[in-house]
Parts: structure tokens; sequence; C-alpha cells
């Protein structure tokens, strides 16, 4: 009954128990953080707009950001992924998400920053749409934990028109 | 003589007994194993809810041996969200985070472009050849939660058989040798 194996099980059991009812408790504190994020997101500068061979529609422009995210950050919080996405409907598609530029944000240091910055994936469309069409900024969000539960977010910063003619 | 005979009777009966309590355990370990796996699967919808990260592609988010724990509804893909998707003609399964969605007007098909968030350019080179998106069916499901370092239990199991040969043989030494 007392051998050194149910011992060793007994505790091993123990501490498994013990862990897995931290990682709950740790996550679910999580849900007690009510954020406010505050962005800003506009167009400075329409570097390029052209029709690729493909007959593709192609953007690529600089975007003047700020955001502050610091009340994303809790004690279970790695790190926060953060994109800006193009959304905008056509004939064709009901919805064209596009993620246009992300960061990671390693801590709450870094989580309040103003950047000028081009974007690091071209804004394509299927299609050739993109002449004179209406896109909103929508900043999106990902907490990612030390562990438990994924939180998502998103907040709509902006709108802008795409010009009329190619460049 | 017949004493002698009667007891030696009595010892085989015990031990047919010990036998079949220690076959009945071990079943009891195996079923509830499958039953916790396929009762996940239930609740998850998913045909895998745990997979194992195995490649440093989304660091420094995932490290390899980290655990997700996927679900699947019928809620459409959007961007931004992590995903576990196949390719046709690849076994091993990938985790990507959506960076693009085209959702159509009619049908409501999606087309979906992955990337990895350590990776420096989109997926479409591990795509299957000439294939630019990933529709619905490739998708196994969306990473929603996170566990640290347990996963490295599988992938030193699968790296080094030996280690799980072991480890299987010792605790069904265990289970046999077990007197209570």
């Amino acid at each position: 009954m007392h051998s050194f194996v149910y011992r060793l099980n007994t505790l091993v059991t123990f501490a498994a128990v013990i862990l897995a009812v931290l990682c709950g408790a740790a996550s679910f504190l999580d849900a007690f953080n009510s954020p406010s994020v505050r962005a800003h997101a506009e167009v400075i500068k329409f570097n390029r707009f052209r029709k690729q061979l493909s007959g593709n529609d192609e953007v690529s422009l600089t975007l003047n950001i700020s955001m502050d995210l610091r009340s994303l950050f809790t004690w279970n919080t790695k790190q926060v992924f953060v994109f800006l996405a193009a959304e905008y409907e056509t004939s064709k598609n009901s919805l064209n998400q596009i993620s246009l530029w992300d960061y990671i944000i390693p801590d709450k240091d870094h989580a309040k920053f103003q950047a000028q910055v081009a974007n690091k994936y071209p804004l394509i469309d299927q299609g050739s749409n993109l002449r004179g069409k209406k896109v909103e900024f929508v900043l999106h969000w990902h907490v990612m934990p030390w562990t438990g539960r994924m939180i998502e977010g998103k907040m709509a910063v902006s709108n802008f028109y795409l010009p009329e003619a190619y460049t | 003589m017949g004493w002698i005979g009667d007891s030696v009777e009595s010892i085989r009966s015990l031990q047919i007994r010990h036998l079949l309590t220690q076959i009945i355990s071990l079943g009891m370990i195996v079923t509830s194993a499958l039953i916790i796996w396929k009762g996940l699967m239930c609740i998850t919808g998913s045909e895998s809810p745990v997979v194992v990260v195995l490649s440093g592609s989304m660091e420094p988010g995932f490290k390899r041996g980290d655990i997700l724990f996927l679900h699947m509804n019928k809620d459409p893909i959007r961007a931004g969200e992590i995903v576990v998707f196949h390719v046709d003609g690849r076994e091993i399964p990938i985790v990507h985070r959506v960076i693009k969605v085209h959702e159509r007007q009619d049908t409501g098909e999606v087309d979906i472009l992955t990337k990895g968030d350590n990776n420096f350019g989109d997926d479409r080179l591990l795509y299957a050849h000439g294939q630019l998106w990933l529709q619905q069916h490739h998708i196994m499901g969306r990473a929603v939660g996170f566990l640290p370092y347990v996963g490295w239990v599988t992938i030193i199991m699968t790296e080094k058989p030996i280690i799980k040969y072991l480890l299987i043989g010792a605790l069904g030494l265990l289970v046999i040798t077990s007197k209570d």
C-alpha cells in the first residue's frame, strides 16, 4: 500500500493536478481584464497602384500608424500580435480582408507607439475592382498567453478611398 | 492427499482471478484514454482536438513542443486566426496564421492565405504545386488554447521509439506486478 511506486504516483498526480488548476486559473483571470485600446491609422501616400499581368489590382502604400495597446497586457500575456487589415466589399466578394502590416509586441513597454511604415504585404485584389474603392482599416489584435485561452479583438480605425486611376 | 489438491486448486483459481483483474484494469486504462480523446473530438468538432507544434515557424508565440487546443465550428474563417490546415501531398498538418481572406458573394466560399509569424514570406511555397489559396475543406480547426512544453513527451516518443517501448514495458510490468 505505501510502497515507493505508490507514493511516487500520488506525488506526480498531485503535481499534475496543481499545475492544471494553476493554468486554468491564470487563463480564467484574463477574463476580468477589460482592455481599452486606442489606435489610429491613415494613408500618407500611395506609392504604386497598378494592374498586374494576371489582371489583379495591386496597391502599395505608406501608412501612419499609432496605437496604445498597453491595456491588453496582463500577467499571463506572452505577446500581442497586432495587424492592420484593409477590408472592403466587391461585386464578386462579400468580404475581402487583407493584412497590410503586422507586428509582434513583446511586452507592455513597447505597446504604445507611433510609426510611419510601408505596407509589409501588398494589397492585391481578386480582380480589378480597386479604382475609387472605399476601404476600411481594421486593427486586429491577438493576445497570446503564457498558458490558456487566446484572446482576439478588433477595432475599425478609419476609412479611405483609393485613387480613381492607376499610377 | 485431498487437502493438497484442494489448496493447489484454490491458489490456481486465485491466480486466474488476479490475472483477469489485471487484464480488466489494463483495459480500463486504454478505454478511458480513448473515451477522453473521442469526447474531446465531439466537444471541439475537430478531427484532432489537440496538436503539437513541430516547427519554429510561429515563434515566439508557439515554440516546438507546445500544445494547441483546436476548435472547429461553422463560423467562417477570418484574418488573424491561427488555423491548422493540411495540404494535399503533405502528411503533417501545418499551424499558421491567416493573413488574407476573400469570401464569395454568391456561394460564401472562402479563399484563405496563411503565413507563419516567424517566416519571411507567405505560405504559397508550402502549398501544393500551383495552389494559390486554401479552401474551407483544407482547414482542420482553429487554435483557441495554448499549453507550453507538454508536447515534448510525444516529440521524444516519436523521435526515439526505444523510449516509448521502455516506458510501455515498465508500465505494463508495474500493472502486472502490483498487488493491491
